[in-house]
C-alpha cells in the first residue's frame, strides 16, 4: 500500500498526538462525570431511594462513557507503542489499583440493586465511591509525575527498565507536586459530577450536589493555579539539545535531550497556547458561578470547557514531549520518536475518521432518548428494570 | 521451585485471560439468543416472547458486566506485564485492539444501557434494533481480538525494522484477512453460541423438571436447540479449518497436539488416544486410525506432515541463520541512526526472517553470537511445547464438541418432531451439561496458547523476552490481588445468577393470562414426560 504516503509522517504524528488528547478529553468529559458521581454518591444521597436516583442518572450511560478510556488505552497501544509499554509497566502498581477500582465500578452499578439487604447496598455504595474517587485521584497523580519525568531508561534494544527500589517506585509516585495534580483532577471531576447531577436529579440530591460542587470547583481553581506557579518555579522542564529529526525512525535513543529550563518556556515560544489555561480558569470560574446559581445545562457546558482547558494545557505545555525520563533524558519519549510506523498511523487515522463520527452520532442519540430528570417515581415504579 | 518473573507473568496472564473467558462466550451467544427472542416478539407481538427476552436479558446482564470489567484487565496487561512485547509488536498488534474499541466496544457499551433502560422510551422496533446492535457489537469485538490473536499465531503482513527495533506493519489487509484469524473468529464465536445454547437449554430443562415456567422453558429450548445445533456443527467444522491452516502456519503446535514425534509416510495416521511421554519422545499405548491425520491436516493423500524431530532440526537451522541476522542487527545498532552500508543492509534482509530464532538463545547466553553448540541444541529443543497436556486437552475438547452436536440434535428432534416432550433423564443430562461448554472453551484457549510456546509471536518473539522487567514482589502483589478480588467477584456473580434463575422470569400476570386464555393447552401442559 502506498496510500499512506499521501500524508507526511510528521503530520500524522502531530495528528495522533492531538487525537490522544481528544480521547483523554473525551474520557474526562463523559466518564469524568461518572467518576465524579461515584465519588459523590455517599454524600449526595442519604436514603436508599436517593442513592438509586444518583446511580440511575448515570446508569444507562456510564458503560459507553467508559469506552473512551478503553479506546484511549487501545489508541496509545496502536499509535504510541513505546508510551504504552513504558507507562503501563512503569506505573505498575498504580495501574493495578486503577484497574481494581475500575472493575469495582461496573460490578457495583449492576449488582447493587440485585439484593434488598441494606448491608449489601451500602457495601456497594462504598465500592462505587472508591471506584470513582481513586481513579480520579490517580490520573492526576500520574500527570503530575509525567511533568516531573519518570525514572526509566531504554536499553539499546529498547527494552524499558525502571530504576529505584520497589517501595521507592510506588511511594515515590506520591510526591507533593503529583499529589497536588491529583487534587486538581479529583476536584475538577467532583465539580463535573455535581454539574451532571444538578442537570439530572431533583432536590434534595440536586441541592447537595450544588453545594459540594461549588466547593470542589473552588478547590479545582485554586489548586490548578498553584500547580501552575509550582511548575514555573519548582519543576525542571525538558528540551532537545539539538534540533530534533521529526520524520525519522521511531527510536527515542536517536535524539539528545537535556533536563533543565522551564516547561513554561513553551508559552513564550508559542504564545497562542495561552488559550488553554485561560479556558481552564474561565470554564471553572463560570461553572462555580453556575453551581451557586443552580443553573443546569450551561453549568455542565462551562465545566466541560474548564476540563478541556486544563487537560490541553498539560499537553500543549509539554509538546513535543510525551513521557520524559528523569534518569536518562535521552530515553524520553516524544512525538517525533515514539509513534507507530507511517502505515499504521495512516490506517488508524482512516479507521478513526470512519468510526468516530458514527460514535458521536449514536452517542448523541442515546443521550437524547434519555434526556430529562431521573425522579423518585422513576426508580420506585420500575424496580426490576433500573438499578 | 524458584520464582521466575516470566513464569509468574505467564501465570497471571493465563489466569486473568481464562477468568475473562468465563464470561465472554455467554455474552457472545446470549446476546444473539436474546435478540432472536425479541425478534420473534416484535414479529408476533406475543407477550410470552417479551417476557422471555427480559428474563434471559437479566441473566445476560449479570454475566455481561463481569466480561466488561475483566476485559479492562486484559487491555492493560499487555503494557503492564509484557512491555517488551508491546514495544516489539505494538505497531501491528495495537491496531486491531484500537479498532475493537472504535467499532465494537462503543457500539455494545453505548446501546447496552438502552437495552435495559429503554423499554419504555423506545418503540418495539427501536428497542429491537438496540438489542441487535448490542449483539453485533459483542461479536465484532470477538472479530478484532481474534485478528490480534491470529497474528500472534501466524504473523503476516509485517516485517522487522532494525532502526526502530520492532516489527512494523506492511499490509493491514493481510493482518485482517489472515486465514488463521478468520478461522479462529468463526470457531470462537460459534463456541460462544454453543455455550449460550447449552446454558439456555440447561436452565430451561431445570424449569421443566421443577414444573415451573413451562411456556417459557419449552420455547427457550426450541430456540436454544436449533441455534445450538447450527453453532455446534459450525464449531467443529471451523475447528477443522483451524487445524488445516495450522498445517502451514504452526507445524510444531500441530505435531505436539497429535503427539507426532516423527514424520510419517503420507497420509499420516491419527492418534485417537495414547500416553505421550515428553522425555522419551514417544507415545505409549497409542491407538492409531490410518490416514485420518493426513486428510485433516493436508486434505491430500500424498503431502507429508512433519514430525517433532524434523521440526527441531529445522529450528536448529533457523537459529544459525538467525544469528547472522542478529550480527547484522548489532552492527546496524552501533551506527546510532547513521546511514547503513548496503552490504550490511543486504546481510540483514537476507536473514531477518529468522531473527526471532536467535533470540531463543538469549535464555542461555547474553549475546547469541557467542552461543556454543550445546546451547544451540538446547534452544532448538525449546521450540517443542510440552506435549502431553496439549494432546489431552485437545482430545477432551473435541469429544465435548461432538457431545454438543449429539445433545443439540436430540433436543432439536424432540422439539420439532415429538411435540416438545422431553424424557426426564434427558432433561437431567441437559442440566448437568451446563458447565461442559466452558470446559471446552477454556481447553481450546489452552491448546491455542500453550501450543504456541515458546513464542509470544510465533517464530518472531520468544515469551522469555517479552515480559516487563518488574520485581518478583510486584508480581506477587498483583497475582494475590487478582486471585482474591476475582474469587470474591466470582462468588458474587454465581450467587446472583443462581438467585435470578431460582426467582424465574418476572411475569406481567395480566399480559400472560390474556395470551394463555386464547391458546391451546399443549404448551401449558404440566406433563412433561412422553405420552406412551
Amino acid at each position: 500500500m502506498i496510500l499512506h504516503e499521501l500524508i507526511d509522517i510528521e503530520i500524522l504524528r502531530v495528528i495522533w498526538w492531538a487525537l490522544l488528547g481528544v480521547l483523554l478529553i473525551g474520557f474526562a468529559l463523559t466518564d469524568g462525570f461518572d467518576l465524579g458521581v461515584g465519588a459523590l454518591l455517599p454524600f449526595v444521597g442519604k436514603t436508599d431511594v436517593e442513592r438509586r436516583i444518583v446511580i440511575n442518572t448515570i446508569g444507562p450511560v456510564w458503560e459507553g462513557n467508559q469506552v473512551w478510556f478503553i479506546l484511549g488505552g487501545g489508541a496509545i497501544f496502536a499509535a504510541w507503542p513505546p508510551l504504552y509499554a513504558v507507562s503501563f509497566s512503569g506505573f505498575y502498581l498504580a495501574m493495578f489499583v486503577v484497574l481494581a477500582a475500575l472493575i469495582l465500578r461496573p460490578v457495583g452499578f449492576k449488582y447493587r440493586s440485585k439484593r434488598d439487604s441494606a448491608a449489601w447496598r451500602s457495601g456497594w455504595d462504598w465500592a462505587l465511591f472508591v471506584g470513582g474517587a481513586v481513579p480520579a485521584l490517580i490520573f492526576g497523580v500520574a500527570v503530575g509525575n509525567v511533568l516531573q519525568g519518570v525514572p526509566f531508561h531504554l536499553t539499546d534494544n529498547l527494552m524499558p527498565m525502571y530504576d529505584g527500589s520497589f517501595y521507592g517506585k510506588f511511594l515515590g509516585l506520591l510526591n507533593p507536586f503529583a499529589l497536588l495534580a491529583g487534587v486538581v483532577s479529583l476536584s475538577m471531576l467532583l465539580m463535573h459530577g455535581a454539574a451532571w447531577l444538578s442537570l439530572k436529579a431533583e432536590d434534595p440530591v440536586k441541592g447537595r450536589a450544588l453545594r459540594i460542587g461549588t466547593v470542589a470547583g473552588i478547590v479545582a481553581f485554586v489548586s490548578y493555579a498553584l500547580a501552575g506557579v509550582w511548575l514555573a518555579f519548582g519543576i525542571d522542564g525538558y528540551a532537545f539539545a539539538k534540533e530534533a529529526v521529526t520524520d525519522g525512525p521511531a527510536n527515542p535513543l536517536y535524539s539528545d535531550v537535556i533536563k533543565g529550563g522551564s516547561w513554561l518556556a513553551a508559552y513564550s515560544a508559542r504564545p497562542w497556547i495561552t488559550i488553554a489555561p485561560v479556558m481552564g480558569f474561565v470554564g471553572i470560574a463560570l461553572a462555580v458561578l453556575g453551581l451557586r446559581a443552580g443553573r443546569e445545562v450551561s453549568t455542565l457546558l462551562w465545566s466541560k470547557l474548564g476540563i478541556t482547558g486544563i487537560i490541553s494545557s498539560v499537553g500543549l505545555t509539554m509538546f513535543p514531549f510525551i513521557l520524559p525520563s528523569s534518569k536518562d533524558p535521552n530515553s524520553s519519549l516524544t512525538v517525533w520518536d515514539s509513534s507507530s510506523s507511517h502505515q499504521t498511523l495512516f490506517v488508524m487515522l482512516v479507521m478513526t475518521l470512519i468510526f468516530m463520527p458514527l460514535i458521536l452520532a449514536y452517542t448523541a442519540w442515546v443521550y437524547k432518548v434519555l434526556w430529562g430528570k431521573v425522579t423518585e417515581a422513576d426508580v420506585t415504579e420500575n424496580s426490576h428494570s433500573v438499578y | 521451585m524458584e520464582l521466575d518473573l516470566v513464569e509468574l507473568s505467564r501465570l497471571q496472564f493465563a489466569m486473568t485471560a481464562m477468568y475473562h473467558f468465563l464470561f465472554v462466550p455467554l455474552t457472545l451467544g446470549l446476546s444473539v439468543i436474546v435478540a432472536i427472542m425479541e425478534t420473534v416478539y416484535v414479529m408476533t407481538n406475543r407477550p410470552i416472547w417479551r417476557q422471555m427476552t427480559k428474563f434471559w436479558a437479566t441473566l445476560f446482564g449479570i454475566n455481561f458486566v463481569l466480561g466488561v470489567a475483566t476485559g479492562i484487565t486484559m487491555e492493560f496487561q499487555f503494557g503492564m506485564n509484557w512491555s517488551y512485547y508491546s514495544h516489539y509488536v505494538g505497531d501491528i498488534f495495537g491496531a486491531p485492539l484500537a479498532v475493537e474499541g472504535l467499532m465494537a466496544f462503543f457500539l455494545e457499551a453505548t446501546f447496552v444501557g438502552l437495552m435495559f433502560f429503554g423499554w419504555d422510551k423506545l418503540s418495539n422496533v427501536g428497542h429491537l434494533i438496540v438489542t441487535w446492535l448490542v449483539a453485533i457489537g459483542s461479536n465484532f469485538s470477538a472479530l478484532w481480538i481474534l485478528i490480534a490473536n491470529g497474528w500472534m499465531q501466524n504473523p503476516v503482513g509485517a516485517e522487522f525494522n532494525p532502526l526502530s527495533m520492532r516489527m512494523e506493519m506492511t499490509s493491514f489487509f493481510d493482518v485482517v484477512f489472515n486465514e488463521v484469524a478468520q478461522a479462529k473468529f468463526v470457531h470462537t464465536v460459534s463456541a460462544g453460541y454453543v455455550t449460550a445454547s447449552v446454558f439456555v437449554l440447561g436452565v430451561s430443562a431445570w424449569y421443566l423438571l421443577k414444573g415451573r415456567h413451562l411456556e417459557l422453558a419449552r420455547r427457550s429450548i426450541a430456540v436454544a436447540a436449533s441455534f445450538g445445533l447450527m453453532a455446534a456443527l459450525s464449531v467443529v467444522i471451523l475447528g477443522d479449518e483451524s487445524g488445516y491452516s495450522a498445517t502451514h502456519s504452526q507445524k510444531m503446535k500441530l505435531a505436539a497436539i497429535e503427539g507426532m514425534w516423527h514424520t510419517e509416510v503420507a497420509p499420516a495416521s491419527f492418534t485417537l488416544v495414547g500416553f505421550p511421554d515428553d522425555l522419551a519422545r514417544e507415545t505409549h499405548y497409542a491407538i492409531h486410525i490410518p490416514a485420518v491425520m493426513g486428510l485433516i491436516g493436508t486434505r491430500s493423500l500424498t503431502k507429508e506432515i512433519p514430525g517433532i524431530a524434523e521440526l527441531v532440526e529445522n529450528a536448529e537451522a533457523r537459529i544459525r541463520t538467525g544469528v547472522i541476522a542478529y550480527d547484522a542487527l548489532m552492527k546496524i545498532q552501533a551506527l546510532k541512526g547513521a546511514p547503513i552500508p548496503e552490504a550490511l543492509q543486504a546481510q540483514f534482509e537476507a536473514h531477518s526472517a529468522d531473527l526471532g530464532f536467535a533470540f531463543l538463545l538469549k535464555r542461555y547466553v547474553d549475546d547469541p553470537r557467542d552461543a556454543t553448540e550445546h546451547q544451540i541444541a538446547l534452544a532448538s529443543n525449546d521450540t517443542v511445547p510440552t506435549v502431553w497436556p496439549l494432546f489431552w486437552a485437545f482430545r477432551i475438547m473435541v469429544a465435548l464438541g461432538f457431545g454438543f452436536i449429539g445433545t443439540m440434535l436430540y433436543f432439536f428432534y424432540r422439539a420439532s418432531f415429538r411435540k416438545m416432550e422431553f424424557p426426564r433423564p434427558a432433561l437431567r443430562l441437559a442440566v448437568f451439561m451446563i458447565p461442559a461448554p466452558w470446559i471446552a472453551a477454556e481447553l481450546g484457549w489452552f491448546v491455542a496458547e500453550f501450543g504456541r510456546q515458546p513464542w509470544t509471536v510465533d517464530g518472531i518473539l520468544p515469551t522469555a523476552l517479552s515480559a516487563s522487567h518488574l520485581s518478583i514482589a510486584d508480581l506477587l502483589i498483583t497475582l494475590a490481588g487478582f486471585m482474591i478480588f476475582y474469587s470474591i467477584l466470582f462468588v458474587i456473580e454465581m450467587s446472583l445468577m443462581i438467585k435470578y434463575i431460582r426467582k424465574g422470569p418476572y411475569m406481567d400476570v395480566e399480559e400472560t393470562n390474556a395470551w394463555t386464555a386464547q391458546h391451546t393447552a399443549r404448551l401449558s401442559s404440566a406433563d412433561i414426560t412422553p405420552a406412551e
